[in-house]
């Protein structure tokens, strides 16, 4: 078998069944010639290097500098975002969904775990965890609690369960007191959080 | 298939716990795990739908036990033997054992991994015309298919209202059994939080979900 990504310093003693059991998977598939080990590894590097919330991070920003690329963006994600080249490829479907004083939009998939990963890079364990996806559309105040976010009583909540390939980023308000900022400021406030809407951006000068 | 995954409104799992500065994986096993659903699925041994299915379809106890990775190697493995791409007896002699199956786009190898990076695409030509329009009152569906299918329970029977229209697209539940793609309209629905939670529920909350339209009735 091939001896790639194999050759790290683990003791078999010390694999889990999960691992040897993952690893025999893997031979099995090489062994068969559906797949190239150096395949496997370039999407894997994709995901730990090249896509993460930094991609929806300057959309946001772009956004909330640039009034016909956020009336754009509204109207249809995917399409707006393709007009960027320098931001990640995104496929088809993907909605954005305004933030305003008068309602707070969350993204949930109560289903499995669909999430936008050409913006914000593979989900995090809780979004993907049983307590997110019960909970989210029948008590989200309280998994904003949570995430020490509290929302005023009448603000209507907005849940988006991605029930199909359609695929949700939420377009958060933009931070006071950052009238003027370029958009590379900006982008540095957006939090993954504040894009699936469990949080809000960095204001200007707290600690990231 | 009324399974443990579909998770929306159940109570008793406690508060969400996010991780600080969590890394994208938490053990090499979980990226491999990753990496070879999607090369596979891109290689055509099964569509998205499918692969959903066989996750769904393990045991309650062992999916709620198991991690996120866990259930996806699971599913894969479970999915792989009885698609005919492997044998148990090759899982369990951990190496192949007999020549493989053709793959229908051929063999994941580096030039395919851009290519993914992208979505697939799921629009499909409409078959005809949509039968609902925007701002429309809906009933979902009171079904219960044990196979697959993308209309939570906790909507099942309730009114809301046509928000978007999103075009046509592959129907899931179809498409997991390999029984075809039957395109489908698919529009954004948005209940009242009242409507699904009753009297206690959040007065401020709306729900939406993306409902194919034989998933809903005219209200």
């Amino acid at each position: 078998m091939s001896e790639h990504h194999h050759d790290h310093d683990h003791d078999h003693s010390e694999l889990s069944e999960t691992e040897l059991r993952v690893r025999a998977l893997e031979t099995i598939l090489t062994e068969k010639g559906y797949v190239e080990p150096a395949a496997l590894d370039a999407i894997i590097q994709a995901y730990e290097t090249k896509i993460g919330p930094h991609n929806g991070a300057r959309v946001v920003a772009k956004a909330w500098t640039d009034p016909a690329f956020k009336q754009a963006l509204l109207e249809d994600g995917s399409k707006a975002i393709g007009t960027l080249g320098h931001v990640s490829r995104v496929g088809d479907h993907l909605v954005v969904v305004e933030n305003t004083p008068a309602r707070h939009n969350m993204v949930v998939c109560t289903l499995c775990s669909c999430y936008p990963w050409e913006m914000l890079g593979l989900p995090p364990v809780w979004y993907k965890a049983a307590p997110y996806r019960s909970r989210a559309v029948k008590d989200p105040r309280g998994v904003l609690a949570d995430f020490d976010v509290s929302l005023p009583k009448d603000m209507e909540i907005r849940v988006w369960d991605s029930t199909a390939e359609t695929r949700f980023l939420v377009l958060p308000m933009r931070p006071a007191g950052t009238e003027g900022w370029s958009e590379e400021q900006l982008a540095e406030l957006v939090t993954r959080d504040s894009m699936i809407g469990t949080g809000f951006p960095r204001t200007p000068g707290a600690p990231s | 298939m009324n399974g443990v995954h579909d998770m929306g409104g159940m109570d008793g799992f406690g508060k969400v716990e996010a991780e600080l500065n969590e890394p994208t994986f938490h053990e090499e096993w979980e990226s491999r795990v990753l990496a070879m659903v999607r090369a596979m699925g891109a290689a055509g041994a099964f569509n998205i739908d499918t692969s959903r299915f066989y996750r769904e379809t393990i045991p309650p106890h062992v999916y709620l036990s198991s991690s996120y990775y866990k259930k996806w190697f699971l599913g894969l493995e479970e999915m792989l033997i009885e698609k005919g791409y492997l044998t148990r007896e090759e899982v369990a002699a951990g190496h192949a054992m007999q020549p493989g199956k053709a793959l229908k786009h051929g063999k994941f190898d580096l030039t395919q991994v851009e290519r993914i990076m992208v979505r697939g695409k799921f629009g499909r030509p409409a078959p005809a015309p949509a039968k609902f329009n925007i701002g429309d009152r809906v009933r979902a569906k009171n079904i219960h298919p044990a196979t697959h299918t993308r209309l939570p329970r906790y909507v099942r029977g309730h009114v809301g209202v046509v928000e978007l229209n999103h075009g046509c697209h592959v129907f899931p539940d179809t498409a997991a059994m390999e029984h075809g793609e039957h395109p489908q309209w698919l529009y954004t629905v948005v209940f009242d939080g009242r409507d699904l939670w009753g009297e206690d529920g959040d007065p401020a909350l709306k729900v939406s979900i993306d409902a194919f339209e034989p998933y809903l009735d005219p209200a």
